[in-house]
C-alpha cells in the first residue's frame, strides 16, 4: 500500500515538475506502429543533444490518432506541436495553408534534403516546398512463399501478372491443409481493402474519376477487375476474406496459411523476422502485379512528420523533425537496433548501403517499388486527382469507405460484382455531387 | 399529499441538475442544428454557407439511411432479447444454492468491465476468426466446417458480442428482483403442487417485469449509439450489413468531416432516439409507475 | 428429500460453473494471451496452458507507457465525475421523490433522451466550446462531460431508490421539527446508502469505460486508460499480445473493484425494480 501511495505521489510530482520547469515541451502526436515506438524509447539520445527541449508524446492508433489529429487543426485547437500524419493529409493539409513549409530543412546541407527519395519527397511537398518530412514510407509488393512454389513447380517471374498470380494461387490452394493461395485485403475501409483494390484496378487500367471528375464504376475497367479479385479470392482465398485487414492476413500469413500476399512493403520485416513468423526463411518477395498496365500497380505511402500552423514550438518542432528524419537517426536505431530495424523508404543513402542491403533482404525490392510509384502519373488514362491508392481531396476518406463496403459485401457474397459496382457509382457519384465537384 | 411548500422545495432541488443537463444538451443541440443549415466541412473552414434543408434532404435520402436504421432497430431488439432471455436463465441459475456462487457471480459479471474496442478486438481475432480462431479450431476438430461469422453473418456477429458485454447487467438486475420474491410465496406454490413452470410463468416472470422494464430502458440507450464493436470487427460492412444510425453518423463526421451532414444526422438520431423513447414509454411506462 | 436437494445442488453447480466459465472465457483466454509470445497468440491449434510462458508483454507495456498515469486519471475522471453527479443528484431525486409533480415523470425520460444522441454528431460543437474555454486535455473538462453524461443515470437510480423510503418516516420526523438538511443526513442517507453505492458503482464503471470523449478532448495530461489502450490496439504488425496485456492492465482495477464490492451493486442494482 505504501508503495502504491510512493508511486502516485511520484506520478503527482512528475506530472507538477513538467508545469514548473521553462523548458519548451513538444507534443508530438505520433502513430502506435512499430518504428514510432522505437523512436520513443530513443527520445534519450534527442533530448541529451537539446536539454532545453522536453519530449511528450501522445501515441496512438492510426484511426484514433487521424480523427483527433484532423479535429484538432481543422478547429485550430493547437494541442500538438508535431504531427505524424499520411501522404493523403499531406497536400490537402499543405493546400489549406495548416502546416508550416520546412524550409529550414529543406535548405539544410547536413539535412540533405535531396536524399529524399523523390517519389516520396514529391508526395509530402506542395507547390514545391516540402511541408512534411517522412519518417517511413512504404509501396505494396508480392511476399510469397519459395517452399510452395518449389513444391508447386512454379517460379515468380520478375514482373508478374495478374493472370500469372491467379494461375499459381489456385495451384497453390489446398484447402484441406489450411494453406489459401492468395491473401488480400478486404475489410471494408478506405485504408483497407480500397487501397489495394484501387492498384488492381489501376493494373486492368481504371481509374476513379475522370478528367471532369465523374466516378468511373460503371465503366469495363472496374468491371474487370473486381470481378478479377472476387472470382480469385473465392477460389483461392482463406475463408472471412472479407474482413481481414493488414493485421489479419499478416497473421494468416506468419502462421503458414498464405502462398501468397500482395500488401505493404513494411511487412516484409515482420513475415522474416523469425520471432514472428513461422515462415520466416521460406519468404520471396516480387513487383506487385500488373494487367494492361504497370502503371499504379503498388501504392505509395508514408508516414510523415509535420508542424501545425500556428504553433509558437516552431523552432523547437523542427529541430526535433530534424533529428528524427536524419541519416544520423538511421545510424541511431541501426546501432542500437541492427540495420534491419531502421525505418525504411525514405532515403537513397540507406539503399546505398552494404550493411542494410545485407541485413534487409527485403531492401532492394522495397526501393524498387516505391521508385515504380508516381502519385501524379498513376492510371493509364489520365486523371485529375494525385495519389495512386486514393485521392487526395478533403471527400476521399468517406467515398473511399463507403465504396469498400460495397466491395466487400461483393467479396462475401452478399451482393453481386455488378451491384456493388452499381451502387458504389451512385453513391460516389451522390457525394461528388453534394461536395460541388460535379455541377 | 405534497404540500405547496414542499413542491416548491422539490423544484428548487431539482433546479440545478435540471439546469445543467438543459444547458448540456440545448448549447450543443443548439450548435449542432445551427451546423445542420450550412454547407461545413471540418477540412474547408471559412466557407461555410447557408443551405436550409440540403443536409437533411441527403441524409435522409442516402440509400444507406434506412438500411441503417433497420440495422440499428434489429440490433437493439436482438439484444435485448438475448440479454433479457439469457439474463432470466442466469439469474435462475444464480439464484439456485450452488458451491462456490461468489465466485460464478465474478465470472457473470466481468464481461461489464471490459472496454468495447478490447472486447471487439478479442472476439474477433481471437475467438471468431474463421482461420486461427478458437471456434474455427473447435469446428473443425469436431468435423465440422468453420463458420465465417463476419462474412455469413456480419450483424449476427456483432450483435452476439454486443450481447456478451450486456449480458452481465441483464443478468445482475434480474437476479437482485429474483432474490426479493417472497420466500413464503415459493413454499406456498410448492404446497399447492405448482409445477416450476407455471410457477415461473405466473408468478416469477409478473414478478420480473419491472426489472425487465428497467434493463430494457437502461440498454436502449445504449445499443442505439453501438460504434466501437462495428468499427472494429466489420467497419460496417460487408455492403451495409452491419452499419447503423451511428456508424453513419460517423462516417459523416469524421471520415467526410462534413460537419452540416454530421450535425443533420444528429439531429435526426435524436429524433428518432425520441420516438423509440415515447413508444417504450407507452409500451412498458406502466411498469415505471410505483 | 435430503438426498433429492444434495444431487439437486451438485446438478445446478456444475451447470452454473459451466455457464460462468463460458461467460468468463473471452476474458480468461484475454488474459492468457497476455502471456504468450505474438507468435504463440496466433498460432493454430490453440494452446492453452502449455505454451512459453513470458512475461515480455507487461515489460514492453511498462517501457512504453506510463500506466500509473493514466490509471491515476481514470480514478480520478470516473470516481470525480460520479461525486459531482452524486452532488447534483441527490437533492434534484429527493426533490422528484418527495414532491412529484404531474411534469416529474417526463422530466425523467427527458433526462435520459439526453443521452441518446450520437456523441461523435455533436463532437465538434463540444471541441470547440472546449478550445474556448481553454478545457482541451484537463481533467476539470473531462469531469464535467462524463458527469453530464451520467446525471441522467444518477438521477434516476436515486430516485427510485428514496421513492422506496417510507414517508411516514419522513412525516414523523418533520414533525419533530427536524429540518430538511437533517432530515437528509439522519434520516433518507442512511437508508438510502445500498442504493447510492450501487449507483456509484454503476456509474465508476460506465465512466471508466467511456471511449469516445476521453479519447477525443484528451491528449495526455488527463488521458485515462481508454487513451492507454488506442496506443496498442491495432498498429502495423502482431499486436494481439501486448494488446491484451494492456488491456488485462487497464481492467484490473475497475474487476478488483468490481469484485470486492460485487455484494453492494447486486444488493443496490434494483433500479426500483424491487418492491
Amino acid at each position: 500500500m505504501k508503495k502504491t501511495l510512493g508511486t502516485l505521489a511520484g506520478v503527482a510530482a512528475i506530472a507538477l515538475s513538467a508545469h514548473a520547469s521553462a523548458e519548451t515541451t513538444l507534443t508530438i502526436a505520433t502513430v502506435n506502429n512499430g518504428d514510432m515506438i522505437r523512436m520513443q524509447k530513443l527520445t534519450d539520445d534527442f533530448t541529451s543533444k537539446n536539454p532545453d527541449i522536453k519530449l511528450n508524446w501522445v501515441t496512438l492508433e492510426e484511426n484514433v490518432l487521424r480523427q483527433k489529429v484532423t479535429t484538432d487543426i481543422a478547429t485550430k485547437g493547437g494541442q500538438f506541436d508535431v504531427l505524424t500524419i499520411g501522404t493523403y493529409e499531406v497536400p490537402i493539409w499543405a493546400k489549406k495553408g495548416w502546416l508550416v513549409p520546412l524550409d529550414k530543412l529543406e535548405a539544410d546541407a547536413t539535412y540533405d534534403a535531396g536524399d529524399i527519395m523523390p517519389a516520396i519527397r514529391t508526395a509530402v511537398s506542395y507547390d514545391k516546398k516540402l511541408y512534411a518530412a517522412p519518417f517511413y514510407g512504404e509501396s505494396s509488393m508480392i511476399m510469397y512463399r519459395t517452399d510452395l512454389f518449389k513444391k508447386a513447380g512454379l517460379t515468380m517471374p520478375e514482373k508478374p501478372t495478374w493472370d500469372f498470380i491467379r494461375d499459381a494461387a489456385a495451384k497453390i490452394t489446398d484447402k484441406a491443409h489450411e494453406t489459401y493461395g492468395i491473401c488480400l485485403r478486404g475489410k471494408a475501409g478506405w485504408g483497407e481493402n480500397i487501397a489495394l483494390i484501387t492498384t488492381v484496378a489501376n493494373a486492368f487500367g481504371a481509374r476513379w474519376f475522370n478528367e471532369e471528375w465523374k466516378p468511373e464504376f460503371d465503366g469495363p475497367e472496374w468491371k474487370n477487375a473486381l470481378s478479377f479479385y472476387v472470382d480469385m479470392m473465392k477460389n483461392s482465398g482463406p475463408p472471412g476474406a472479407s474482413a481481414n485487414g493488414f493485421n489479419e492476413n499478416l497473421a494468416l500469413f506468419n502462421a503458414g496459411k498464405c502462398g501468397m500476399w500482395i500488401d505493404a512493403t513494411v511487412a516484409a520485416s515482420f513475415v522474416t523476422n523469425p520471432k514472428d513468423s513461422k515462415v520466416a526463411a521460406d519468404v520471396g518477395f516480387a513487383h506487385a502485379p500488373c494487367e494492361v498496365t504497370c502503371k499504379g500497380a503498388n501504392w505509395l505511402w508514408a508516414w510523415n512528420l509535420a508542424i501545425p500552423a500556428g504553433s509558437q514550438k516552431t523552432e523547437a518542432a523542427e529541430k526535433f523533425i530534424g533529428w528524427a528524419t536524419s541519416k544520423d537517426y538511421l545510424a541511431l536505431v541501426a546501432s542500437k537496433e541492427g540495420w534491419a530495424n531502421v525505418p525504411p523508404g525514405t532515403r537513397t543513402s540507406l539503399y546505398e548501403n552494404a550493411d542494410y542491403l545485407t541485413a534487409a533482404p527485403f531492401a532492394l525490392p522495397t526501393l524498387d517499388a516505391i521508385n515504380s510509384a508516381d502519385p501524379v502519373d498513376s492510371t493509364a488514362k489520365p486523371k485529375p486527382y494525385v495519389g495512386v491508392q486514393f485521392a487526395a481531396i478533403p471527400e476521399f476518406q468517406g467515398i473511399g469507405t463507403t465504396v469498400g463496403q460495397q466491395f466487400s459485401a461483393a467479396l462475401a457474397g452478399s451482393s453481386t460484382v455488378d451491384q456493388a459496382l452499381e451502387q458504389a457509382q451512385q453513391s460516389t457519384l451522390r457525394e461528388m455531387t453534394k461536395a460541388g465537384y460535379i455541377k | 399529499m405534497a404540500t405547496r411548500q414542499s413542491t416548491f422545495l422539490g423544484r428548487i432541488l431539482a433546479a440545478p441538475s435540471i439546469l445543467v443537463l438543459f444547458l448540456w444538451m440545448i448549447v450543443p443541440l443548439g450548435m449542432t442544428i445551427w451546423f445542420s443549415l450550412l454547407r461545413y466541412n471540418l477540412l474547408d473552414p471559412g466557407n461555410e454557407s447557408f443551405i436550409g434543408a440540403l443536409n437533411y434532404e441527403y441524409f435522409l435520402t442516402d440509400p444507406a439511411f434506412f438500411t441503417a436504421l433497420g440495422n440499428t432497430l434489429l440490433l437493439v431488439g436482438s439484444v435485448l432479447l438475448i440479454t433479457i432471455v439469457g439474463g432470466i436463465l442466469v439469474a435462475l441459475l444464480m439464484d439456485q444454492p450452488i458451491f462456490g456462487q461468489g465466485v460464478v457471480r465474478l465470472f457473470i459479471i466481468a464481461p461489464f468491465f471490459v472496454m468495447p474496442t478490447v472486447s471487439a478486438l478479442v472476439w474477433k481475432n481471437l475467438l471468431m476468426h474463421p482461420v486461427s480462431g478458437l471456434f474455427a479450431w473447435i469446428a473443425t476438430s469436431l468435423g465440422f466446417q468453420p463458420v465465417d461469422w463476419f462474412s455469413n453473418a456480419p450483424l449476427f456477429s456483432v450483435i452476439l458480442i454486443v450481447a456478451w458485454q450486456w449480458l452481465p447487467f441483464a443478468a445482475l438486475i434480474l437476479l437482485t428482483a429474483l432474490q426479493s420474491l417472497d420466500g413464503e410465496q415459493k413454499e406456498a406454490a410448492q404446497m399447492d403442487g405448482v409445477g416450476p413452470f407455471s410457477f415461473f410463468f405466473y408468478i416469477v416472470l409478473p414478478h420480473l417485469a419491472r426489472a425487465i422494464t428497467v434493463v430494457i430502458l437502461i440498454e436502449t440507450i445504449f445499443l442505439l449509439s453501438v460504434f466501437a464493436e462495428i468499427f472494429v470487427t466489420t467497419g460496417g460492412g460487408p455492403g451495409l450489413a452491419t452499419t447503423n444510425i451511428a456508424f453513419l453518423v460517423y462516417a459523416q463526421a469524421l471520415l467526410q468531416y462534413d460537419v452540416g451532414g454530421a450535425s443533420a444526422g444528429g439531429i435526426v438520431a435524436v429524433v428518432l432516439a425520441n420516438i423509440v423513447a415515447a413508444f417504450m414509454v407507452r409500451l412498458i411506462g406502466k411498469n415505471l409507475e410505483a | 428429500m435430503a438426498v433429492y436437494s444434495v444431487r439437486r445442488q451438485v446438478t445446478m453447480t456444475i451447470l452454473a460453473w459451466i455457464v460462468g466459465l463460458a461467460i468468463f472465457f473471452p476474458i480468461l483466454w484475454m488474459v492468457l494471451t497476455s502471456f504468450k509470445t505474438e507468435l504463440d497468440a496466433f498460432s493454430t491449434p490453440p494452446q492453452f496452458l502449455f505454451f512459453h510462458w513470458t512475461l515480455e508483454n507487461y515489460a514492453e507495456v511498462q517501457e512504453r507507457s506510463h500506466y500509473f498515469h493514466h490509471a491515476l486519471n481514470s480514478i480520478i475522471l470516473s470516481f470525480g465525475s460520479t461525486l459531482v453527479a452524486l452532488l447534483f443528484a441527490i437533492p434534484a431525486a429527493w426533490g422528484m421523490a418527495f414532491s412529484p409533480t404531474k411534469r416529474t415523470r417526463s422530466t425523467l425520460l427527458w433526462m435520459l433522451s439526453t443521452k441518446m444522441m450520437p456523441p461523435v454528431g455533436v463532437l465538434v460543437p463540444i471541441y470547440l466550446i472546449f478550445r474556448d474555454l481553454g478545457m482541451l486535455d484537463s481533467r476539470f473538462g473531462l469531469i464535467m462531460v462524463l458527469f453530464l453524461g451520467n446525471l441522467p443515470i444518477v438521477v434516476w437510480m436515486l430516485y427510485t431508490y428514496f421513492k422506496e423510503i417510507p414517508r411516514d418516516i419522513l412525516e414523523a420526523a418533520r414533525m419533530d421539527g427536524a429540518t430538511i438538511g437533517k432530515e437528509i443526513i439522519y434520516i433518507l442517507a442512511p437508508m438510502a446508502i445500498p442504493g447510492i453505492a450501487s449507483t456509484v458503482l454503476l456509474n465508476v464503471i460506465l465512466a471508466w469505460n467511456e471511449a469516445f470523449w476521453t479519447l477525443n478532448l484528451t491528449t495526455s495530461e488527463a488521458a485515462p486508460l481508454t487513451t492507454f489502450i488506442a496506443s496498442y490496439s491495432s498498429p502495423e504488425g502482431l499486436f494481439w499480445a501486448k494488446l491484451s496485456a494492456a488491456s488485462t492492465l487497464a481492467i484490473a482495477p475497475i474487476m478488483v473493484l468490481g469484485w470486492f464490492s460485487q455484494k453492494q451493486l447486486v444488493r443496490g442494482l434494483t433500479f426500483g425494480a424491487v418492491k
